[in-house]
């Protein structure tokens, strides 16, 4: 109870008026709290697109339910239209990745732990962080807003690729690419600020004592995906700016009767793109490493292996992104080059699994909500690594490429993978963010539905890809080869939605516990970081005084001690007894 | 119920489906291995009163052998895909004597440009029919894959074929049919409203067969092209 009385006499002494403390606050706290309630507002909308698309999958040419609603040239009789179809696909891919899961990633946690993980009062750039929050509404509310225009939204696909994308007359779309096009400058921006910040900050802010290889696993690889993200997303805003410009001002970038090169658009997006998978990622590893320590109760195993696998694959995700490209009329022979890169990535992601069963082995395991979502994390990000290995295999990706293989692929990564480490993190972080606790009862309960519904929904698309189904297709039955898929499409319809369904206990658990969940103590998880030796939620300014750091990051079940965690600023003195 | 690979027809199609279960059965091996090693250890490790988690940092050697061994596997898998993918798409291998056949994908359909009785491309005599590709078995065929307007995809899943079409270049891809039927073309890459429907039929037939079909076409008659397809205003107004 002395941490709700510490919070409260620091509050006390915080005099900033509403609007800097609540609205234009430059407390990394309040700005990725700020971040989570804006990127689970766009995982919303995300997920009510992907129901769309289901919809039209499992029930092709059938009125949506609720789909009266729509305006008829969207919806003509609640029917899906083929160019809505497509505006669909295109935004649940636009919104999850740069506006749900990448600020989940990185705007909230990058923003909320690392300083009170690495024992600094805020970021090195306050400013500046302020800003990269701010400039993701504009960015936002122009994406949203290109769901309303005339023409509708970007039909061509999250990977916008040219000429399809730059030319109005093919798409059919005008006004609602070029915001798109708009919306993720913006986005780049916001995420370079970002990402300044947090290298700055790591580099410059760490308490005394935290060395580099005494930082938490979360905090390595929020570091090293803020490296890849400046380094990557210039690339993009580059490249959509050319793209831009061919739309607006007659350039001719990506048009091939005018002496552009459609290829070009896709290596500069893919130069972007594939470090962006590991952006997506690798947060995600951070974050479930810190968990599972602490669920497993002991050291992370082969600490500093973890970190190098980290930079590895850092490393090689630049230069990997061919392999999105095998089939696109690349010369072979860079393809075969790109082959070998892609193989050898997955080598350091091999051994970041072993760690993670490592660690596992000998442990104490506590099942907790958030150690159960961690350990989903291992499991489906081992099915996503190992189902990669089959499009980096040139031959093997020309019958697999553009099917609804890949589209399983990549939603065993980035929702297996990196979603359920983001629920992970939300049930871990929400005492010290909130004050509260979520319901552990109910935690459970999401967590075992979503993790139910989750493979019924993604796992059969393996199935349909190896039949050959293509992604990104209104209607499959068109296709006598595809017309025995059908059920396998229904079943997955039914599910989708049942794990859409799912995600409401998880949103009545989050609303619910601000108001009403149980008064969080300091260190309700016993875990051993900086960030749990202050008061749930911090007061401004973080740490009461500078904190002194002595030990490594996992001390668990150190032998000849009482408890089973030394946190890391214990002063060696104090450790024995 | 077909749930799987449809039947193979292309030479190189077997080869394909091969690589494909090699690596299905070690990734399938790796992952019943390793998912279950996670289990194990939940159930085994799981917490109980009056045990403590051993305080283990590593094990140098645990990580030489988990690094060494998937990366023996992986280079191998690379060093034994390598020549199948250059057997299929490096052109400097492909047989002299194939015929060849344009293929020029547009939104939302495909056009073939036969050789015609000389048996060259880019004579007088080529003629063009669209949506329905005729082909001899067991016969080597060369398409000169271009595309009119945006990036499309030549996939015939039953030969295993996919590749891009992409406007502005010329691209030559190889096949050889082995089992007359008929199969399905499809634009595997997002091209626009139509992109669903743009479909295209594959006979394959023996010697006589296509010898019938050929005199059937009467090269004047069908060397018009056809009108663009236009989308629907059911498919969203443009």
């Amino acid at each position: 109870m002395t941490a709700h009385a510490t919070a409260a006499s620091h509050a006390a002494h915080d005099d900033r008026p509403f609007i800097r403390k609540y609205v234009f606050s430059t407390d990394h706290k309040t700005i990725g709290i700020q971040f989570l309630f804006l990127s689970l507002f766009f995982l919303l909308v995300g997920g009510l697109l992907a129901m769309g698309i289901r919809w039209q999958l499992g029930f092709p040419g059938q009125p949506m339910p609720l789909g009266g609603w729509l305006p008829q040239s969207v919806a003509p009789g609640g029917v899906v239209a083929p160019k809505t179809y497509n505006s669909l696909v295109t935004m649940h891919g636009t919104f999850m990745i740069f506006f749900a899961v990448m600020p989940l990633l990185v705007g909230v946690f990058a923003n909320y732990l690392i300083p009170l993980k690495i024992g600094a009062p805020d970021m090195a750039f306050p400013r500046l962080n302020m800003w990269s929050f701010w400039l993701m509404i504009p960015s936002g509310g122009l994406m949203l807003a290109s769901l309303f225009v005339l023409g509708g939204s970007s039909a061509a696909g999250w990977t916008v690729y040219a000429p399809l994308s730059g030319t109005p007359d093919y798409s059919g779309v005008h006004l609602g690419q070029q915001l798109w096009c708009v919306s993720i400058v913006i986005f780049g921006l916001s995420s370079l600020l970002g990402s300044v910040n947090y290298i700055t900050t790591v580099i410059n802010l760490r308490a005394p004592g935290m060395h580099w290889f005494r930082l938490p696993l979360s905090v390595w690889a929020l570091f090293i995906t803020a490296v890849l993200a400046i380094l990557a997303v210039p690339i993009l805003a580059g490249a959509v700016i050319m793209l831009l410009f061919d739309q607006t001002i007659g350039t001719h970038f990506f048009q091939p009767d005018v002496g552009g090169q459609p290829l070009m658009w896709q290596h500069l997006f893919w130069f972007f793109g594939h470090p962006e998978v590991y952006i997506l990622i690798l947060p995600a590893m951070g974050i479930a490493s810190d968990i599972i320590a602490n669920g497993a109760r002991k050291p992370i195993f082969g600490y500093s292996s973890m970190v190098y696998a980290m930079i590895a694959i850092a490393f090689l995700g630049f230069i990997v992104w061919g392999h999105h490209m095998f089939q696109s009329g690349m010369n072979p022979t860079l393809a075969s080059t790109f082959m070998v890169s892609t193989i050898v990535i997955a080598v350091p992601s091999a051994i970041k699994v072993f760690n993670w069963l490592g660690t596992l082995w000998r442990g104490s395991i506590h099942f907790t909500t958030p150690m159960l979502n961690a350990l989903a994390f291992v499991a489906m990000f081992i099915i996503g690594g190992l189902s990669g290995i089959f499009m980096a295999s040139t031959p093997v990706d020309m019958y697999i490429h553009g099917t609804y293989f890949i589209v399983a692929h990549i939603h065993y990564v980035l929702f297996g993978g990196s979603l359920f480490a983001v629920f992970a993190g939300i049930y871990f972080w929400y005492p010290k963010m909130f004050g509260r606790r979520m319901s552990e009862r109910w935690g459970k309960v999401h967590f075992v539905l979503t993790f139910v519904f989750y493979n019924l929904t993604f796992f059969p698309m393996h199935i349909l890809g190896v039949g050959g189904e293509m992604r990104r297709i209104y209607d499959p039955t068109v296709y006598d080869f595809l017309r025995p898929l059908q059920p396998i499409n229904v079943f997955i319809t039914v599910n989708a939605f049942l794990l859409g369904l799912s995600q409401l206990v998880f949103a009545v658990n989050f609303i619910g516990s601000l108001f009403k969940g149980e008064k969080a103590e300091r260190n309700p998880w016993h875990d051993t970081g900086l960030e749990w030796t202050t008061a749930s939620p911090p007061p401004h300014g973080n740490f009461p005084e500078t904190p002194h750091v002595y030990h490594g990051p996992y001390e668990y079940s150190v032998p000849g001690m009482a408890e089973d965690f030394l946190p890391v600023n214990t002063p060696p003195a104090k450790e024995v007894a | 119920m077909h749930w799987w690979f449809p039947s193979n027809a292309s030479s190189v199609g077997g080869q394909v489906d091969s690589l494909f279960y090699v690596i299905l059965y070690i990734t399938g091996a790796v992952f019943v291995l390793v998912e279950a090693a996670l289990l194990v250890f939940l159930v085994r490790y799981r917490r109980r009163d009056g045990r403590r988690a051993t305080y283990v940092e590593g094990s140098t050697k645990a990580e030489i052998i988990w690094t060494t061994i998937p990366a023996v596997i992986l280079v191998s898998l690379a060093l034994f895909s390598q020549p199948l993918w250059s057997k299929i798409k490096n052109t400097d291998t492909y047989p002299a004597n194939a015929d060849r056949i344009g293929v020029e994908a547009k939104q939302f359909e495909w056009r073939f440009t036969y050789p015609g009785p000389d048996g060259k491309l880019g004579t007088d005599d080529d003629f063009m029919k669209k949506d329905e590709l005729h082909l001899v078995v067991n016969r080597d065929y060369v398409f000169e894959l271009t595309s009119r307007d945006v990036v499309h995809d030549f996939f015939i899943p039953a030969f295993r074929i996919k590749q891009d079409a992409v406007p502005g270049m010329t691209i030559r891809v190889w096949v050889r049919p082995t089992v007359p039927g008929t199969y399905e073309l499809a634009c595997a890459e997002l091209c626009g409203l139509g992109h669903y429907r743009m479909r295209a039929q594959v006979i394959v037939q023996t010697d006589s067969a296509y010898a019938a079909w050929l005199q059937s076409q009467g090269v004047a008659a069908s060397s018009a092209p056809a009108p663009a397809a236009t989308p629907t205003a059911s498919e969203g107004t443009p």
